[in-house]
């Protein structure tokens, strides 16, 4: 590793904490100053002064919003996420469970999804312009096309209701075997698994044919190397950084697909929390939520760009 | 004007029937959208095409109703998404300096958070009513316009008609909206269609969510968190809005690659 790469990194490290930092001022912004009062919209028009006072004061709202920032950012700082408004139990403690539990359904959909879509990317850059390529691109584009959640109900009629097959919720608990956990989240995995294949699988497939444009395909192909070997051989290797590129930002957006899937199966993950939380105007929640969603999303899309750097050798061997 | 391809045809006729139910809901749909008119859960029968739903409303009435609501809001939401962001982001390739630079890295931080969670963060303060949600949903969307249309401005903002245009001394507003708009104006058309796509995604989504258009009022996020409990019985109604989006979905598309192709063959070139 030399000065250029480690320069660069620690530079995209930087940019990638400066913009936590930042958008936790965003998403404080966004739950405080908007028009109107926080106070107010969450007792709603029927608040007699007295409450909408005592909620004041309890959501420290006399206090100026800078020296609100501040006190919440230390706070999150030494892990502490305050304290939710309608069940009085410490935010930090009801997440800390279910951060575990939707990194556990995320975990699965990315094992499945990232080596199906790397295979059929290839299998259809293999088959460019026939009949598996135009299926795949057929079912994909249809994939993208409908909502993670009608999804989700389209399996659960069929899958769940019809065939019995898997349970219709996903249900978890710690007496559990793998295998009993493994099954009980078998449908939102799958819908997961379906939402991000679709896309990775299409930009594998961009990727690839943008590679097999360059001179030394031809010059491979020319040789007189069969197609299959041609890709795996040549094109596959060149297009690894670009691939895993798609996979880290297929892995971000999962992130945030599990919001949906997690309510439509009852599962007991962040997502559910921080819908359950918004409907109740619960602000320390959705704060604490929408800043855990966003970190993991930031460090996803950082950690891209750090295999693309590390993975570039261009930079490696500066002139 | 060449002959019009199949799917583009089969794109056009199924948006425009969506489009045209949705204005006319009032003269076809055969009930109100909050009438009770029968039992719950009934099966489809002569009466009631599509059956009923989880408190005996005429199903296809709330279908249609709810296509109103639903392509109504998205489309409000998408005129927001490309006035803001578009005017924006042409303002921001013409003017350039540190200017620009502020407006790009400010799209660059609200893009570092993902627009669900953004949007579920502002809904939880604000109130859950239309105009608000047309609003956050289109200002959360202007970030992507903004970057696209600033993008194909900078482009076009360097050709020697906008130089010459300058150098006869025209204002910004006239460089702005009578040379360069006319000329970036087809990459925008053929991203309006999947901008569209994406916010009756994003309203059905909101709505089914319980965060979206409020009951009574019917949309189709909404028709499937009404009718989700009758799944685990075997009655399909919450299927329903899916195959409504799927269809409007890909149609839209196919209208919009064929915009694309064909922008992209004429080299932002007019008339040809």
């Amino acid at each position: 590793m030399n000065s250029l790469v480690l320069k660069l990194l620690v530079q995209r490290i930087a940019l990638g904490l400066l913009l936590i930092f930042l958008v936790s001022i965003m998403i404080f912004l966004g739950t405080q100053i908007l028009p109107g009062d926080v106070a107010q919209s969450i007792l709603g028009q029927t608040a007699t002064p007295e409450s909408l006072a005592n909620l004041r004061e309890e959501l420290g709202l006399n206090v100026p919003p800078l020296e609100r920032y501040l006190n919440w950012l230390g706070g999150v700082m030494h892990g502490d996420l305050g304290t939710s408004l309608t069940n009085g139990r410490d935010i930090g403690a009801s997440i800390a469970d279910r951060l575990g539990n939707t990194l556990f359904l995320a975990m699965w959909a990315a094992i499945i999804s990232v080596p199906l879509a790397i295979t059929l990317g290839l299998v259809s850059v293999l088959y460019r312009g026939r009949w598996p390529d135009k299926l795949i691109s057929a079912v994909t584009l249809s994939a993208i096309s409908v909502p993670e959640f009608m999804m989700s109900y389209i399996l659960m009629y069929y899958v769940a209701v019809q065939l019995g097959w898997a349970p219709s919720v996903a249900m978890l608990n710690d007496r559990m075997s793998l295998l009993d956990k493994l099954h009980a989240i078998s449908l939102p995995v799958a819908v997961l698994v379906m939402v991000v294949l679709a896309h990775m699988m299409r930009m594998t497939r961009a990727a690839l044919l943008n590679v097999m444009q360059s001179a030394y395909i031809e010059t491979a192909e020319l040789k007189g190397l069969r197609r299959a070997s041609v890709i795996w051989r040549h094109a596959f290797p060149n297009s690894i950084a670009p691939i895993v590129n798609v996979v880290m930002l297929n892995m971000a957006y999962l992130v945030v697909g599990v919001v949906v899937v997690e309510v439509v199966f009852v599962y007991p993950g962040m997502g559910q929390y921080l819908v359950d939380h918004v409907a109740k105007r619960d602000v320390p929640v959705v704060q604490a939520c929408g800043l855990i969603f966003a970190a993991v999303y930031i460090f996803l899309n950082m950690f891209a760009d750090i295999v693309s750097i590390l993975a570039n050798p261009r930079l490696r061997h500066p002139k | 004007m060449k002959r019009l391809p199949l799917p583009t045809l089969i794109g056009l006729f199924i948006t425009g029937l969506f489009l045209f139910t949705a204005i006319f809901a009032p003269l076809i749909a055969p009930f109100g959208v909050s009438e009770v008119v029968g039992d719950v859960w009934e099966p489809a029968s002569a009466e009631h095409w599509l059956g009923t739903d989880n408190i005996g409303r005429d199903l296809l009435s709330r279908m249609i109703w709810g296509g109103q609501t639903t392509i109504f809001v998205a489309i409000a939401a998408t005129v927001v998404s490309f006035v803001t962001g578009s005017v924006l982001g042409l303002f921001a390739a013409v003017v350039g300096g540190w200017l620009d630079q502020l407006m790009s890295r400010f799209v660059d931080l609200i893009m570092a958070i993902p627009t669900l969670i953004f949007a579920l963060v502002v809904l939880s303060v604000m109130p859950v009513t239309i105009p608000v949600l047309i609003l956050v949903m289109g200002l959360l969307d202007s970030t992507r316009v903004f970057r696209l249309s600033r993008a194909v401005a900078s482009d076009i903002a360097v050709m020697e008609y906008v130089e010459s245009a300058r150098l006869r001394g025209e204002g910004r507003a006239w460089v702005i909206f009578r040379e360069i708009l006319p000329n970036a104006l087809s990459p925008l058309v053929a991203e309006a269609g999947m901008r569209f796509i994406f916010m009756v995604l994003f309203v059905s989504t909101l709505s089914f969510l319980g965060l979206g258009v409020q009951p009574p009022a019917a949309d189709w996020g909404g028709i499937v968190k009404e009718n989700k409990d009758g799944i685990v019985y075997g009655i399909p109604a919450a299927l329903l809005p899916a195959v409504a989006i799927a269809a409007l979905a890909i149609s839209v598309n196919l209208v919009a690659d064929w915009v694309l192709d064909r922008t992209s063959s004429l080299k932002g070139g007019r008339n040809a």
